[in-house]
């Protein structure tokens, strides 16, 4: 006998909305309506709620845990699975306390679609409208919203058509537009998997039928190549000598051969083999694929990195304008360091500016805020430590999201909405030093008569400093490692004597007095002004001097 | 491309953060289709190799075929292979006759926690004599890759693939980190450690599928050998039932599962013992 060949398709979908307005007991009745659960899990459920002394409900089906059950409420985005004639789903439950978002926001991210439950009852409530929020910020795009209860208000078109319209200019202002609006009862089974005699005026679908109606994602290989680098292995034993980079093909697709681009570095190299084990060998590999390559050409690569095609590269910044919510307990507050992780960088972030922060329940915005507290959604700009690839979210999801690590845990995430690279932030701390002061580091010394030597060198320092630059004068014998220092600060330091750097890491004006070698020589008796004026002119040949 | 495929792909990436990120990185093999499908996984993530040490539990109670299935894999594939075992609790005479609940946390909640923590012996498998010595090395393990599946208990559902437990094994199941857009937890405080978990969206359909497709020599006890019964879940010899079946290959066993509505764990005499103890057993560090 041959083995079935796995051809269904399978869905994600999150379940969300306020806290009681049904989310358990819908899940409860589809796992139930359509025949999915394993024989005994209903009676066992049935078995402790009677050793419990509780009326059984479809929600305990997934209260498995004695924590939730004690509280009655569902804490964590549960996975559960059931199957249709159509396709078979894994359904997220996600809570809806507001504690408890952080488990919503993980059930949800990981979901294609998303049913949103408001209470027929209660109306739209605040967890209502941030839900819809956040699903709008976590890139789910297809949302049914199911008004609950119905049985309870008498299966009332006009209760029904009231939230409709109220939910609908909700999220007209967020940019979600809802597939369908289904009036439900999950407590009686109506319009979950069939149809109700009480709701003759409603001829739209039901809930599984809209499910059902659900497309799946886009694949993303006709996007352009966006190859997140993963790790870099060379096992190097057991006769391996490959060197792999590793990672996932999060949009497009590569081929043996290509000519790929590493960022932010720039570095090029070619494709010279797709790796893996145990798998007949392939020319090409797509989006969503775990996979490794080897190059033709070594260069270094490493975790962070982001592989490219030439023609299509992403942006490398270090300045990221982004929407983010916020799950910390401590808030996030301005001018503090955090961890960001997009795709696989990971990189120091502070925020440099907050433009907007949103009581994601009521749209209210508040500009004047100076921190992002838990539960809020922000539109602030953050500064990078050093510049990463990046793109838009619009653009491309897996390199234009990222979440924030603070004290260990993920407590917030956002999408890029906008991102530039600043040239100055980016440089290195010498070449920022060089560009603060206006000028770059440069030695003088100045060898002969020491007293002349020193007198010079009082003067040229007041010169400088006049002139807008940073010079400092050191005492004679100085030691090598105090005036490398000073230069590596950026500073123009004039050494009266031997200064004795053999390799001084700046330009370096030899100054004679009295004759000798040097850039410049003067007169034993020179005038300090005259010295001065020489020394000046060459510093400025030297590219040394401030602009004015 | 199918589901399987995105199943093993997302495992890959999965088991490639963790090495990334755990120096302290081992694996639990407990010999069943499951933790052997992981390691499969492993060397599909690593492109032939396994760069972590994998642990295995032995109660000392375990169906001898499975000891003798590990050491030849061990060998076969050069394993860095590490048994844990709670001596002192067998010393004393611990056996499920003291009652289920009690031995399953003396010889596997204990030793898995002693096991990983660096305070019970290690026994290190040398190769290529396949000889086990004890390990010098006790190093708490700060990231633990499980086998576990979401679609096997209820308590399971609730996993994140990156979960955060305490020194004591402990899981505070309300106070999770996020987890979003392959993101993961990777970070973490003294003295806590991870659990991993690759194969959390898989259906026990899904691990027949891919030992199917993948030909992974599984131990030969799933299937049946003649007696008309095979076993759809290891364990312990004495707690552990086997099922009435003939399915001798895994294209035989994925046709009997898709008709069958009995849990998988059916055969398993600790899941009755109480309504939570598999919950109790997880929140005390029993895989």
């Amino acid at each position: 006998m041959s083995a079935p060949v796995s051809t269904t398709e399978t869905m994600n979908i999150v379940i969300v909305g306020h806290v009681d307005h049904g989310k358990s007991t819908m899940v409860g009745r589809l796992l139930a309506d359509t025949g999915t659960l394993p024989e005994g899990k209903v009676e066992k459920v049935q078995a402790t709620c009677r050793r419990q002394g509780k009326v059984f409900e479809y929600a305990f089906l997934l209260d498995a845990l004695e924590a939730e059950q004690d509280q009655g409420i569902t804490i964590d985005a549960a996975r559960v699975f059931f199957k249709t004639a159509k396709r078979d789903y894994i359904i997220i439950d996600a809570p809806g306390h507001v504690e408890f978002l952080k488990n919503m926001v993980t059930g949800a991210a990981r979901a294609e679609a998303a049913v949103l439950l408001i209470d027929a009852g209660e109306g739209v409530q605040e967890n209502s409208r941030r839900h819809g929020y956040l699903l709008a910020m976590l890139g789910i795009r297809q949302v049914v919203v199911a008004v609950n209860k119905m049985d309870l208000v008498d299966y009332d078109q006009g209760a029904f058509d009231a939230i409709v319209a109220e939910y609908r200019e909700f999220l007209a202002e967020i940019g979600v537009e809802p597939l369908q609006f289904i009036p439900v009862a999950s407590r009686t089974g109506e319009m979950i998997a069939r149809r109700s005699d009480k709701l003759t005026w409603y001829d739209g679908p039901t809930i599984l039928e809209a499910v059902d109606g659900l497309s799946k994602q886009p694949q993303q290989e006709n996007l352009p190549l966006r190859f997140p680098v993963q790790d870099v292995y060379k096992w190097g034993h057991r006769g391996d000598d490959r060197r792999i980079v590793a990672g996932r093909v999060e949009a497009g697709s590569l081929a043996v051969g290509d000519e790929v681009v590493f960022w932010p570095s720039g570095k090029r190299s070619r494709v010279a083999s797709i790796e893996a084990f145990s798998a007949p060998s392939v020319e090409r590999i797509g989006a969503r694929r775990s996979t490794g390559i080897t190059l033709t050409e070594q260069i270094f690569a490493d975790r962070g990195d982001v592989i490219s095609h030439a023609d299509a590269p992403p942006a490398v910044a270090n300045r990221l304008r982004v929407k983010l919510f916020w799950l910390g307990r401590a808030p996030m507050t301005q001018g503090r360091a955090y961890k960001l992780k997009l795709a696989t960088a990971e990189v120091e972030a502070r925020i440099v500016a907050i433009h907007r922060v949103l009581d994601a329940s009521d749209l209210d915005s508040s500009t004047d805020k100076r921190l992002v507290e838990r539960h809020d959604v922000a539109d602030v700009t953050l500064a990078l430590r050093r510049p990463i690839a990046v793109d838009r979210a619009e653009d491309s999801e897996a390199t234009g999201r990222f979440v924030v690590v603070d004290n260990y845990d993920i407590a917030g995430g956002g999408i890029v909405s906008a991102h530039k690279l600043d040239a100055i932030a980016a440089a290195s701390g010498a070449q920022r030093r060089h560009a603060l002061l206006g000028h770059g580091p440069a030695l003088v010394n100045i060898r002969g008569p020491a007293e002349r030597g020193r007198a010079i060198a009082d003067a040229l320092e007041g010169e400088l400093i006049g002139l807008g630059n940073l010079a400092y004068v050191v005492d004679e014998g100085a030691s090598p490692s105090v005036i490398a220092a000073l230069l590596d600060a950026g500073l123009i330091v004039i050494a009266p004597g031997e200064a004795n750097l053999v390799d001084p890491p700046a330009p370096c004006v030899d100054v004679a007095l009295g004759g000798g070698e040097g850039d410049v020589i003067l007169d034993a008796d020179v005038s300090a002004a005259a010295a001065c004026d020489a020394i000046l002119g060459e510093l400025a040949s030297h590219d040394r001097l401030r602009q004015h | 491309m199918s589901q399987l495929q995105d199943l093993e792909d997302q495992g890959v990436y999965i088991f490639r953060e963790a090495y990334k990120h755990f120096k302290e990185l081992c694996m639990l093999w407990s010999i069943g289709k499951d933790s052997t499908v992981l390691l499969w996984l492993a060397r599909k993530a690593f492109f032939g190799h396994v760069p972590f040490p994998l642990v295995h539990i032995d109660t000392s109670y375990k169906i001898p075929e499975m000891i003798a299935y590990r050491d030849e894999l061990a060998r076969r594939w050069g394993l860095t292979m590490i048994v844990g075992q709670n001596r002192k609790a067998l010393a004393d005479g611990m056996g499920p006759e003291r009652g289920r609940l009690t031995c399953c946390t003396a010889l596997k909640t204990d030793a898995l926690r002693e096991t990983l923590n660096g305070t019970g012996p290690r026994m290190r498998m040398q190769h290529p004599s396949g000889e086990y010595v004890e390990d010098t090395v006790r190093e708490p393990f700060t990231g633990v890759i499980v086998g576990a599946r979401a679609d096997e208990e209820g308590s399971r559902s609730k996993e994140r693939y990156f979960s955060p437990r305490e020194h004591s094994g402990d899981w505070d199941i309300a106070d999770q980190p996020p987890e979003l857009w392959n993101q993961f937890k990777t970070d973490f405080a003294p003295g806590t450690h991870v659990r991993i978990h690759p194969l959390l969206d898989w259906t026990e359909v899904n691990i027949w599928e891919y030992i199917e497709r993948e030909k992974i020599p599984i131990i030969d006890l799933y299937f049946d050998r003649g007696e008309g019964r095979r076993y759809r879940s290891l364990g312990c010899a004495p707690c552990t039932g086997s099922i009435e079946s003939c399915a001798k290959t895994p294209a035989e066993i994925i046709v009997e599962l898709r008709h069958t509505k009995v849990a998988e764990r059916a055969g398993r005499a600790q899941d009755k013992a109480d309504a939570y103890a598999m919950e109790k057993l997880r929140r005390d560090g029993y895989m």
